[in-house]
């Protein structure tokens, strides 16, 4: 007997289940449900761009009015995915314009987004109200300016860490004078300077608004007449915090500052001057977040500021704060979870501040909740790693650089696979690990044998035989994102661990040892996965198959051999044979 | 062969680099006679653009490794604001110093120096003179010598009333005056 809720109510339940996982899981129980469910989404997360096409998308969930995509790969981020490689919003946003009209908001990270793009997202949704850019490009201030000018209720406009090219500042100006929604402005990106007077006029009228982050541009004068206007600022960036010290400045951003009560984040602080740093003295109590990562200032002044945030959750900063100001960061910040310290010397062959693998385990020893760990240095050990992992099981995150590579243990000079085994070990919800130093197969023995929750593994110049990958691949449950790059891997351990390959996201795989020939065969043999192949070089074709491919980007996809490849990516399946002539 | 050895023909060979590096620093040896942390040579346009501008004020402390692409992984973004700032810090703070009556100017690194002590100290021995002790009431009264600096705003100031750091951020020249001219410079003002 069939018996069921009535659609409506279900799609009541349904409503309550944010999470895609939950949703993906009800539209497994019967066909009904999978057609009630459809209808109800209204939230869709694309981890890959070219896993899955926007018809397909659009088909199934005729109902969205959020979409957040992903396109090209982490390594993108520096610099190995060549220029031009894919991942155009444009081709979503023509589809969605049509089939999504109340379409309220999209955010989008390493995508290439044109001003085309823009304007038509801000002509197409009446309803629009958030834009999130991160790690963008393609896009001009122009862009810009059509969604000021044409989102008349627009809430969120984030452009984080997005490479913008920038005509002018005139884009701000563009917001209408009776637009007043304003919930969130991240334009810390961008290089040329706004109209002071039309920032200082948006940010007046627009009594919701919590999250300013300036840009560069803006000196540190200006700041006490924006935050004098948004007192219920929660987040804030400065512009440069520097200026000749003058007496009425500081004493305006202090009071300034002082009517701020509901601040939890700052950051900003290019170019800071460290005798304006007080200034925030007064908020510093209420402070979770700390962006510091562009302040270039001595290890005793970022000491004093972080001595008076005893409720800092985040903090990202440079290595000038050295061992000693993490030694202090763990006395004061006994609520941390999250830490970055970031290079100030990334190419100096020698060290230019005293920062060690001692100020890691000071942290983990100190910070009872610190869960998260992107840490770069110049030195490591097994005996600090295993220190840090037996203090700290508790890490989701932990992501170490070791400038040098292949840089062994530097008192016994072993390889750190003990040490990153411990890690592995220890920490059982371990989620992201980013691996450096000198690393033999053992290593991955380790992470494949314990690292079953772990979802993201990023590797650099490590390992000694395909073994190693094999471990990975068979071992590490869990896995998604498996990024690799100049290690001694070859095709033995992908082809035999090819149907890993459709449960993950994607694998990256640059400057190692696989032929084109393998690059092939795995075309073939999974016709659910794009095999692309990225080489600079000119046809693969033109080189004997037993030559190693520069890159290789295995990802699974619904959608078939993507059609906007430039001439640098092939795709290998079937027809690759005679496609490649 | 022996002979070979003692010719040691190696010493002689004309290479590009410093004497003493091998074969595999050779490459290297280039960056490092130049001076210059080239990053944007070896990484994608996307970077070029920013790194361009700023590569003639490059000054790396030693560049002795081959820069890999992508390598530490630092986003370019990140990689600019320091780059800006290193040659920033590393270029020196110079100024011209000018005494009263002397033939021709010199110049200082004010970075060198950790406070006006050792400042005052460097003009004295510089210029063979004595400046004396700086007080707030009476300026430098009774030494022979005073020291002034031109700020931003072309100022002439008497060295020593501000802070230390804002003088390094404000001073735009010294100027060495003789005791007497310095009277009237005190910090009634």
């Amino acid at each position: 007997m069939a018996y069921s809720f009535p659609e409506e109510v279900l799609e009541y339940v349904f409503a309550f289940l944010s999470s895609d996982k939950d949703r993906n899981a009800v539209s497994l129980v019967c066909k009904s449900w999978y057609e009630i469910e459809r209808w109800c989404r209204r939230r869709i997360f694309i981890g890959n761009c070219y896993a899955v096409s926007p018809q397909i998308v659009i088909r199934r969930f005729p109902k969205v009015r959020a979409v957040k995509i992903k396109g090209k790969p982490h390594f993108a981020d520096f610099n190995l995915v060549p220029e031009g490689w894919g991942a155009y919003l444009y081709p979503w946003i023509s589809a969605m314009a049509r089939s999504y009209p109340w379409l309220e908001e999209i955010k989008l990270k390493r995508m290439v987004v044109t001003d085309e793009s823009l304007e038509l997202i801000s002509k197409s949704f009446k309803n629009f109200k958030v834009l999130v850019l991160s790690s963008c490009e393609g896009f001009t201030t122009d862009g810009l300016a059509s969604i000021a000018a044409n989102c008349r209720n627009l809430r969120e406009l984030d452009l984080r860490e997005s490479e913008v090219e920038d005509l002018s500042g005139h884009w701000l100006s563009h917001f209408p004078d009776n637009f007043t929604s304003l919930v969130s402005l991240n334009m810390s990106c961008l290089g040329s300077e706004v109209s002071f007077s039309a920032l200082e006029r948006l940010v007046s009228r627009c009594p919701n608004l919590k999250t300013l982050r300036l840009n560069r541009a803006v000196p540190v004068e200006k700041l006490p007449s924006l935050l004098r206007r948004a007192p219920q600022l929660v987040e804030f960036g400065t512009g440069a915090y520097s200026a000749e010290i003058q007496t009425d400045i500081f004493s305006n951003l202090v009071e300034a500052f002082s009517g701020c009560k509901h601040l939890k984040s700052l950051s900003g602080f290019w170019d800071v001057v460290p005798a304006y740093l007080p200034a925030m003295y007064n908020v510093c109590s209420r402070i979770t977040s700390l962006n510091l990562s562009y302040a270039t200032v001595q290890s005793p002044d970022l000491v004093e500021l972080i001595s008076q945030c005893p409720n800092l959750k985040c903090l990202w900063v440079l290595d000038y704060i050295e061992d000693a100001g993490l030694k202090a960061l763990s006395s004061y910040c006994k609520d941390l979870q999250e830490l970055r310290v970031f290079p100030s010397d990334p190419y100096g062959a020698e060290p230019n501040v005293s920062l060690t693998e001692q100020g890691l385990v000071t942290v983990s020893a100190g910070c009872p909740k610190l869960q998260s760990v992107l840490y770069f240095c110049r030195q490591m050990s097994n005996a600090a790693l295993i220190a840090i992992a037996r203090n700290r099981p508790n890490f989701i995150r932990f992501r170490l650089c070791i400038i040098e590579p292949q840089a062994p243990d530097y008192l016994t000079l072993e390889p750190l696979d003990t040490g990153f085994g411990a890690i592995v070990e220890n920490c059982k919800e371990l989620r992201r690990l980013s691996l450096s130093g000198l690393l033999t197969d053992r290593v991955f023995e380790y992470i494949g044998t314990h690292a079953k929750k772990l979802e993201m593994l990023s590797i650099a110049f490590a390992g000694d035989s395909d073994l190693g990958l094999h471990h990975v691949l068979s071992g590490c449950e869990s896995l998604r994102k498996l990024e690799i790059r100049d290690c001694p891997f070859g095709h033995k351990a992908l082809l035999a661990n090819a149907a890993k390959l459709e449960t993950m996201r994607s694998l990256w795989m640059s400057s190692c040892s696989v032929s084109y020939g393998a690059c092939k065969l795995l075309g073939q043999k999974m016709p659910r996965l794009n095999v692309e192949v990225i080489d600079e070089r000119g046809s693969p074709n033109s080189r004997p198959e037993t030559c190693p491919v520069e890159k290789l980007y295995v990802y699974r996809t619904v959608a078939g051999p993507r059609v906007d490849k430039p001439d640098f990516v092939w795709t290998m399946d079937e027809d690759a044979a005679l496609r490649l002539s | 062969m022996a002979h070979e050895n003692e010719l040691n023909l190696k010493a002689t060979e004309l290479r590009l680099g410093l004497p003493g590096t091998d074969e595999s620093e050779d490459m290297v040896s280039i960056a490092k006679n130049n001076k210059r942390a080239s990053p944007e040579s070896v990484e994608d346009s996307g970077s070029k653009a920013n790194s361009a501008a700023k590569s003639g004020d490059h000054e790396t402390s030693s560049a002795s490794k081959a820069q890999i692409v992508g390598w530490p992984p630092v986003r370019s973004y990140r990689k600019n604001n320091l780059q800006s700032k290193k040659a920033e810090s590393e270029s020196g703070m110079y100024v011209k110093v000018s005494m009263d009556g002397a033939p021709y100017l010199r110049k200082v690194d004010l970075k060198v120096y950790n406070g006006y002590p050792e400042l005052l100290m460097a003009l004295e021995n510089m210029f063979k003179l004595s400046i004396g002790e700086y007080s707030e009431r009476e300026g430098y009264e009774g030494s022979e010598y005073a020291p002034a600096y031109e700020d931003k705003d072309g100022d002439l100031m008497l060295v020593g009333d501000v802070p230390w750091d804002m003088f390094m951020s404000s001073c735009k020249r010294l100027r060495i005056m003789r005791g007497s001219e310095a009277k009237g410079l005190g910090c009634a003002v």
